[in-house]
Formats: structure tokens, sequence, C-alpha cells
């Protein structure tokens, strides 16, 4: 006992110690974002600052091209509703076909499902947006919220492996019941698959507030931009020194990242944990 | 109707959007991207055939495109082993039955939850800088600062740096493969003398080889397609002097920016072959290494 105390107390020295260090460049951007602009890199060192300015904050909210902050915001949460609706209601039904439904050709379809998972996609980037642009998608939301709507991948091998855990006595009781294969879905499988939906949710959230390639290949009018290009653009208009505003929008862009990981903290997890998924 | 055709035809109804995505997203763009690797396809032209002249441009005519090749190499195999050997011996130090494990471990993931956001590549971007904090901490330990955007390899290392630190999703998956392993392996090798390195190499290591190879192909296959941080931590350039020209880069450019969308197909099925010859090698070399419980019985 006498001999545990101190090595605990190192033991968490060094590991308290070393995520303190992990963590600092996101404190010292938080910490940067309430800095005057001027200032941020003449006292770089520093963690308090002085002066404490909400300035960064209301310049950054104004925008730019005449549309504010908040325009960037609303696009990138219909941009995020149209994925999840996407998602849930495709992986869903795809998963249960997988895992429940006997078929002729299950396998190779599950095969050529999980080749799909590491298929890199510039491989069909270029033809996507030749379809897209033909189609006259451009400029819009479509090219990237219609794919969802046909499953993505890693989503559907999370719920398969998620509806195999699920006892098929269930599903035979409501056959019995005379349930047909459809309402064997909706009615036992989907109530029982909430977590893994959650899990898929999140992720589907995190991504799609974080993708920047699509929305740079599909989105050409500033109206219709999303938080991950209003912040690029906040870079490449860089001028002398508004890092300030750039900073402080970086911070509004995460808080919703960090908000949703606490509260869900246990699907997160378990979802990497289970399937590897990345986060 | 027949029960079998009956389950056949529920069962394609309830997969059916998955294949028509498959068709309509992957397979056909698959083909036409292979088609357009052959051609000279501008963005306002009809794309003309010219054979295999793409890609004997590419390894033959085009420094850049064997600089950018360089570049994601080195990214790859110095990025990911790295991460992996950091998340490994991070999940080993947190596998213990401390109660304040739970919050190191959200700590330790933090980076990893948020590091394929733009605002990190830019926090990155701007820690980096000439007088940024990894500079004021080299100087305070007595090492000359860096220029870390003056010089390609420093630039490179840069986003090495940025993946290395993302390493917590790797971390989460195993330390719940360490959890796994059964307690009683480790005491019957300390009951027969066995010290920390010869547990690790006999027991922990091979336990953890199913989720090590998973998390090598993976890790690999997306380590390859990198895209926002060198994208957003170069401003679209790629420099300095195409140091951080990663191949996702370099390919988006002679896509979308010279609008050489045949070239560019190219470019993505050499990079699609490379990807399936690194996973088929590290399938093929896993017999070797990897360790399944059921079959050592």
């Amino acid at each position: 006992m006498t001999k545990k105390r101190p090595r605990y107390f190192l033991y968490h020295i060094l590991v308290g110690g070393f995520a303190i260090l992990l963590l600092y460049p996101v404190i010292w951007l938080f910490v940067s974002s309430f800095k005057e602009s001027g200032d941020i890199f003449i006292t770089a060192g520093s963690l308090i600052p002085n002066p404490f300015t909400l300035l960064n904050y209301a310049q950054g909210w104004e925008g730019f091209g005449g549309y504010g902050f908040g325009t960037f915001i609303k696009n990138t949460l219909v941009f995020v509703i149209w994925m999840l609706l996407g998602h849930l209601i495709s992986c869903s039904l795809i998963a249960f076909g997988f895992a429940r439904l006997k078929f002729v050709g299950r396998g190779f379809w599950f095969m050529i499902m999980l080749v799909t998972l590491m298929l890199p996609y510039e491989v069909v980037m270029i033809p996507q947006y030749i379809i897209f642009s033909e189609l006259g998608w451009l400029n819009s939301l479509k090219p990237l919220v219609v794919p969802a709507f046909f499953g993505h991948p890693f989503f559907i091998f999370l719920l398969v492996q998620f509806i195999r855990t699920i006892p098929r006595e269930l599903d035979e009781a409501a056959t019995i019941d005379g349930a047909n294969t459809f309402q064997i879905f909706y009615k036992v499988i989907l109530p029982l698959i909430v977590p893994a939906l959650a899990t898929t949710a999140i992720f589907t959230f995190y991504w799609t507030w974080d993708n920047l390639l699509g929305p740079v290949l599909y989105l050409n009018s500033p109206e219709k931009y999303t938080v991950s290009m209003a912040l690029n653009m906040f870079l490449s208009n860089e001028t002398v020194s508004n890092w300030g505003a750039m900073f402080a929008m970086s911070i509004v862009t995460l808080v919703p990242v960090f908000v949703i990981f606490f509260i869900f903290q246990r699907y997160v997890v378990e979802g990497i944990s289970t399937t590897g998924l990345k986060g | 109707m027949s029960s079998r055709l009956r389950s056949n035809l529920w069962g394609y109804l309830f997969i059916g959007p998955f294949i028509i995505g498959f068709l309509a997203f992957t397979i056909t763009p698959m083909l036409a991207s292979l088609y357009f690797s052959f051609t000279e396809y501008g963005l306002f032209d009809a794309p003309k055939w010219i054979g295999f002249e793409n890609y004997i441009k590419m390894f033959t005519e085009d420094p850049r495109y064997i600089n950018s090749l360089k570049v994601t190499i080195i990214y790859v195999f110095a990025g990911v082993p790295l991460r992996l050997a950091f998340a490994l011996l991070v999940a080993m130090l947190l596998n213990v039955g401390s109660r304040a494990v739970g919050w190191y471990r959200t700590l330790y993931y933090l980076p990893s939850l948020i590091g394929g956001s733009v605002a990190v590549a830019i926090m990155w971007r701007n820690i980096f800088g000439d007088d940024g904090i990894v500079n004021i901490a080299l100087k305070s330990m007595g090492i000359d600062s860096v220029r870390w955007f003056g010089e390609p390899t420093a630039a490179l290392w840069m986003l090495i740096f940025l993946s290395i630190w993302q390493f917590g999703s790797s971390m989460l998956i195993f330390l719940a493969g360490l959890k796994s392993i059964p307690a009683s392996f480790y005491e019957a090798a300390s009951v027969d003398g066995a010290n920390f390195f010869q547990k690790f190499f006999r027991i922990t290591l091979p336990m953890l080889s199913p989720v090590l190879l998973f998390n090598i192909i993976m890790q690999t296959i997306s380590a390859f397609m990198t895209f926002v941080p060198a994208f957003i931590i170069s401003k679209g350039t790629g420099g300095p002097l195409d140091g951080t020209l990663l191949y996702s880069l370099y390919l988006f450019k002679q896509g979308f920016e010279y609008f050489n969308m045949g070239y560019a197909s190219a470019m993505a099925w050499v990079m699609l072959l490379i990807v399936a010859v690194l996973t088929g090698i590290i399938f093929l070399t896993s017999k070797y290494w990897v360790h399944y419980e059921s079959e050592g019985k």
C-alpha cells in the first residue's frame, strides 16, 4: 500500500501531463480567439488574453461576401439533416436485408459492399462530377446528399453486426403472430437497433460537418457555403492579420462536435471499439 | 408465389438501394474513369483516345507526379506506423484499473474527434508558424526554431505530426482489444517467470494481431487518401516546393484546377492499384503474423 501510492501519483503526473500537452494546441486556439488580433502571435506564449475581447467573434460572425456565419451554419445543418435521413433510412433497410433475409447472391453482394469500403473516393470523383454536372446538379446539395439514400458501407456493416446479435427467436415469434417481413423489420428489429442507429447518426453528423472536399467540388456560390468551406475562405482571404476572426469561427465550428461527443460519448466509444470506425 | 421466390424478392427489396447506388455511383463512374484514363479529356472537348500515354507521361515526364508519390509514401509509411505504435503504447498505459482512466481515454480521443476538421488544420498551421507555440517551445528547450513552411521536409513532417496527434481512435480500438485478453494468460506467464517484454511479444501482440491487421489496412488506405490537412495547411498549393503535395491534392489540382480530367483519372487508377497491391501484401503476409484464437488450438 505504502509502495503503491507514489507510483500511482507518478502515473497520473505522466499520463495527465501528457494529455494536457496533447490538448495544448486546442487550448491555445481557444484562448487566442479572445485576444486582440494583433496580439495573438506577439503573446503566443501566454495563455491569458490581456485585454480580453469578444471582437473576434463579432467580426467572424459577420462572415464575408454579404453572408453572415449564421448562414453557413444553417447551410451545414440542412446538409446534415439530409445526410442523416439518407443514412438512417437506407442503411437500416439494407442492413436488415443482409443480416436477416435469405436470398440468392447475398454473400456476393455483401462481399461487394465490403470491397467498396476500401475504395478510394478519387476513383469515382471525376466521373461522378461529370454525371452530376450533366444532370444540372452543380452548385446544389444534391450531388452530396442523393448518394446517402443508397447506403454507406461503414454504417451498413455496423448495423449488420448489431442485428446479428439480436436473437432470431424474436423474428420467429413475430412470424407466428402473422407479421410479414417488413413488419418484422419495422416492429421488431428497428426498435432494438436504436443504439447502433445513434452511432450511425453521430458519425454521419461528424463526417458531414467536417466534409470539405465535397462542398469544394460542388458548391460555388457563397450563399450555399458550409462551415468548413467558409473557414477555408477565411484562410484564403487571410489578410494582414485577421487571425482573430478565423480562430473565433474555428472555435464556433468545434463547439457542436464537442457538445455532441460529451452527450453521446458512450455511442461514439462503442462505435469505434466494435467496428474500427475512424472518428 | 413459392416461398423461395418470395424470400428472394424480399431480400432484393431490402438491399435494392445498395445495388442501385452501387451501379449508379460506384461501378459506372469507375468504368468511366477507367475509360477517361486512356484519353485526353479537358473540360470543354470530348475525350480523345490516347492509349497509355497518360500512364507513360506520369512516370517519365512529370517530376511533380513522382514527387507527390514520394511525398505520399513518406507520409503513409512514417505516419501510419508511428501513429499505431503510439496508439498501442498509450492503450497499454491506460489498460489499468484506475478510475481516472475513463477521463484520460476521453482526453486522448479528443484530437481524433476533431482531427478531420478545417478548424484543426488552421490551428496546426498557426502553431507551426514562425512565431507559433511549437517554435516557442523549441526555443525554450534551447533548440533552434524551425521554419516549418520554409522547407519541404519540415512541412511534410508537420503533416505527419498532425496525423500522429490523432492516434485516439486507434487507441480506443486497441484498448478494447487489450481488455479482451484474459488476465489468466499474463498470470500464467508471470508464474513461468516471463518478463515484461516476453509478455508483450508472446501474449499482447499475438492476441491483438487481428485488430492490428484491420487497423493497418484501413489506416494505410485512408492515409493514402489524405486531402484536407494538406489542402488547408498549404492553402491549396501543396507547397513549399511541393513538399506537402500529397497524391490526392495533386490529383484534385490536375482534375479541377488544370482540368486534365483524363490525366487525373489515370492518377486515380494508379492510386487504386497501389492501394489494392498494398492491401493484398498486408493480407497475404498476415498468415505469418496474425494469430486467430480458434486456429491455435
